[in-house]
């Protein structure tokens, strides 16, 4: 790092920003709205700023009427309640509630600072009413922000990666940063820790989870490895959340090792039959609507040996979902379908023959629940059971993705984060590494975001209204 | 190489249709959505109807260095430059003055000299104004083919292109729709007003559409001019020169302005603005043809305002050398696009409906 720059890395500065995802942007920006020297410090370089949050397309937000792009209304009630359904129940219901309150105006707060919004995407209807999408995506989003940031004179250093939160007594007094392979020490008068789980670190997941972790593909950022966190746990922080869980879905096997994004979800699965390597079937593909059972298979598939599965149509559903980022593997037998995907092919013939014999004449509706359902196989499954019987096969391969972990920072109502004695005087905490204290288990589209949005505010005003 | 590179945008065209996050940008994406499967013509069809406003490449998370590689602007740029070469008629000639502003120069050069020496062998007995350099006459035999027949080899090549995409008659709702979305450049604003993404990687700016705009209308302007001096020569038998306030001289005088202000305009822009994110192959052709604007339109003003003194024979052969070859070059010049464009608009509206 240059003499220059090295000398405007010490500010010096009120409030030191951990992260550069959504989160620590709107902490840094409503920090330095109240008058504050605010620095951000990113790991990523510049052009892969912005974490997991560069890869979000909206989030779900409260309101009474129209607004934005948002149709009718969506009321709070309603929204913890879908929240509820999610998490089984396993939901702070305090903070819940308080951020669903404040979603609402969150979404004037991101336009008026940069971000734009459009109407729900194509092939995603549903969430019209719930769930504001960002105008180009995420990384869109955080564009804006860090123009905004930049706008404001908020000092931001990439490829800066926080190793250590120093924390003597209750308060905080520095960071140590490594910049160009050297550690720097830089201090402030407060500091807000926004950067992001701990799903990159592949070690660290395959201690949560066991070998078989090393076979996850992480759908986000390679950056959030949790060193923060780790750190303040070593400093026994007081923490939240179940350390072996993530959340994690079933896309796409071919998705690259980090940063394959939503583009690499498969919404097959419904229309399919799923098998392991073994060629044998192992749930019930027909559950319930996709966006209902999205979240569930990345858990199933990192069940099954080999952590894959092998979700096989026929061309009558080829088009009956939205079309995914690789092009699926065609044959026109199902021998040669399970040989180029690199399974067993009279395994693969017997098991669709079996579940061919099991479907049952009736109506099929892709788009609703339409009972068609087997009769007499194991697992059963109970609705869109058709023959898999029309040449071209295709034939997807299946891993689980890891979206985010659990395990987080406990804080308070104002994002504060409390040491092995209490509150932390001068330590706030938003986004993904505190989204525990929320969300226990489960996860809400949208919800992501809204708790960086509003969790960044929160700590960006009580960390400013600290150090004045 | 046109299969290569209709290849990789259709690669890329399937990663967007996976994904979706740029729907509110312009009009590619929600044609994209409408489809599965691609084939050239859609790929040739998608191409021409980006106006590369760039937003798509600074909000993707799939760009490079991601080993998607994501730069959607420059595929389509590729397959577009591509595909106005490819369809040129007579072949071949235009994929020498797509690429390089020498070889515009050149053709410039050769049509003043072609002016020069026409002016030096038929000078007129008598005549006023121009007419005293070069007849009346002898300006329509040069230049209504010089028109003409670019304008023939241009509809020959759309009506291929046309084939191409499988494009139907077209109604008139649709030429409206085409002529709404060209008039206000739409597929520059960024789909809510904020502009695009030139100058200023991802920060979002007007200039490029507004100095676009300024050529366009200050071209259109021209062109009325030469219209209004053509009826009321041949209609009214009033002859040039005219003066500032009859029809030729109110449209022409703002439109050379507007084309100069305009062109010089772009130039800057496209000096700041990132080259990888275009067809980088032809950007010397694409300055090489904003220059030549330029010279034809300042060379006109310059030309007008020396009415009188003894530059006009000079400043109306500069001039009228600079409009042969911009004429001549129609077909095979970045002019070329404002016909695809137009069609590929006309085909979007008729693929909505
Ligand atoms: C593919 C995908 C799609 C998603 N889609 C949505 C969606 O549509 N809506 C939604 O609400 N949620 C979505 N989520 C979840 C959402 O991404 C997160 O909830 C949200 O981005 C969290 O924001 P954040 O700022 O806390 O973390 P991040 O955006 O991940 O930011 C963390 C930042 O910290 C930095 N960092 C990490 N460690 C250090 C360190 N030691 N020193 C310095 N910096 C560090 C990282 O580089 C990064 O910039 C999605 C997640 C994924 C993976
Ligand atoms: S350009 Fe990138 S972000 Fe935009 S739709 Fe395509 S893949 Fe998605
Ligand atoms: S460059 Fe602009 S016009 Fe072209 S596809 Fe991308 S967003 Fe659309």
């Amino acid at each position: 790092m240059s003499q220059t720059n090295a000398a405007a890395l010490q500010g010096p500065w009120d409030i030191i920003v951990v992260g550069g995802g959504n989160a620590a942007l709107c902490a840094a920006i409503t920090a330095t709205e109240q008058g504050k020297r605010v620095l951000i410090l990113e790991s990523a370089p510049k052009h892969m700023r912005g974490g997991n949050s560069r890869h979000t397309r909206n989030f779900r937000c409260m309101h009474h009427g129209p607004l934005s792009v948002l149709i009718d209304s969506y009321e709070e009630d309603e929204y913890f309640d879908d929240l509820m359904r999610v998490t089984d129940g396993k939901t702070d219901e305090n903070l819940a509630r308080m951020t669903i309150r404040e979603s609402e105006a969150c979404l004037p707060w991101m336009e008026a600072h940069g971000v734009r919004f459009q109407p729900s995407l194509s092939g995603t209807l549903s969430l019209s009413r719930t769930n504001a999408f960002f105008l180009g995506g995420g990384k869109a989003l955080v564009n804006a922000y860090y123009a905004t940031a930049e706008d404001l004179g908020i000092g931001i250093f990439y490829d800066a990666e926080v190793t250590h939160v120093n924390i003597e007594g209750s308060r905080f007094t520095h960071v140590d940063v490594t910049i160009d392979g050297q550690s720097h020490r830089v201090e402030g008068r407060a500091v807000v820790l926004a950067s992001g789980g701990f799903q990159a670190d592949l070690e660290w997941l395959t201690r949560a989870w066991g070998p078989s972790a090393a076979n996850f593909l992480i759908r986000g950022t390679p950056y959030n490895r949790g060193v923060v966190l780790k750190d303040m746990l070593d400093q026994d922080a007081q923490t939240v959340g179940d350390p072996t869980q993530c959340h994690a879905v079933a896309i796409d096997g071919r998705a690259p090792k980090f940063d394959g994004g939503i583009a690499t979800r498969l919404d097959c699965v419904p229309f399919s039959v799923v098998v392991n390597r073994d060629g044998d079937r192992f749930y019930d593909e027909g559950e319930d609507v996709w966006p209902k059972r999205y979240a569930i298979w990345g858990r199933l598939v990192a069940a099954q040996p080999d952590q894959v599965g092998y979700s096989i149509i026929d061309s009558k559903s080829i088009n009956l979902f939205m079309p995914s980022v690789f092009p699926p593997v065609v044959a026109d037998t199902l021998e040669e379908l399970a040989e180029k995907l690199g399974i067993d092919g009279a395994k693969l013939k017997a098991t669709v023959e079996a579940f061919n014999a099991a479907c049952r004449p009736g109506d099929f509706h892709p788009t609703e629940l339409d009972g068609l359902a087997t009769e007499g196989i194991e697992p059963q499954k109970t609705n869109w059971a058709r023959p898999i019987d029309t040449p071209p096969y295709y034939g997807y391969s299946l891993r689980p993705g890891v979206t985010f972990t659990y395990l987080g920072l406990k804080v308070s109502e104002t994002a504060q984060v409390s040491g092995p004695d209490g509150p932390l005087e001068n330590v706030w905490a938003a986004g993904e590494i505190m989204a525990g204290s929320i969300l226990g288990q489960g996860y809400l589209a949208g919800f992501g975001m809204t708790i960086g949005t509003v969790f960044g505010r929160i700590a960006g005003r009580e960390a400013a209204a600290h150090v004045n | 190489m046109s299969t290569e590179i209709i290849q990789e945008a259709r690669r890329q065209v399937e990663i967007c249709n996976a994904c979706r996050y740029c729907e509110g940008y312009c009009q590619v994406f929600p044609a994209i959505t409408r489809e599965r499967a691609f084939a050239d013509g859609d790929i040739t069809q998608l191409a021409n109807l980006c106006h590369n406003c760039r937003g798509c490449y600074y909000a993707c998370q799939y760009a490079p260095p991601h080993e998607f590689g994501i730069n959607l602007p420059a595929a389509l740029a590729e397959v577009r430059a591509d595909s106005w070469e490819r369809l040129s008629w007579p072949g071949g000639l235009a994929r020498t003055f797509q690429q390089s502003g020498v070889a515009l120069a050149a053709a410039l050069t050769v049509g003043f000299a072609v002016i020069f020496a026409t002016m030096q062998a038929l000078r007129p007995e008598d005549g006023e104004g121009f007419y005293a350099y070069m007849s009346h006459t002898l300006m329509v035999a040069i230049f209504a083919p010089a028109f003409l027949l670019p304008l023939a080899a241009i509809a020959i090549s759309l009506r291929d292109y046309w084939r191409e995409i499988g494009g139907e008659f077209p109604r008139w709702s649709h030429l409206v729709d085409a002529v709404k979305a060209a008039g206000r450049m739409r597929n520059l604003d960024g789909g809510q007003g904020q502009g695009c993404n030139f100058e200023q990687e991802d920060r979002f700016s007007n200039k490029r559409r507004a100095y676009h705009q300024m050529v366009l209308y200050g071209f259109l302007l021209a062109f009325a001019s030469t219209s209004t001096g053509t009826i009321l020569h041949y209609g009214f038998g009033m002859e040039a020169p005219y003066g500032l306030f009859s029809l030729p001289k109110l449209f022409g005088v703002p439109g050379g302005i507007l084309m100069c202000i305009g062109t010089v305009g772009l130039a800057h822009l496209k000096v700041r603005a990132d080259k990888s994110l275009g067809a980088a192959r032809v950007w010397g052709g694409e300055m090489g043809f904003i220059a030549l604007l330029f010279f034809v339109s300042l060379s006109g003003l310059v030309l007008y305002a020396a009415t009188g003194t003894a530059w006009v024979p000079t400043l109306l052969a500069l001039h009228l050398g600079s409009v042969l070859a911009f004429f001549l070059l129609m077909p095979y010049s970045k002019m070329v696009h404002g016909f695809y464009r137009f069609a590929a608009l006309v085909r979007d509206a008729q693929l909505k409906a």
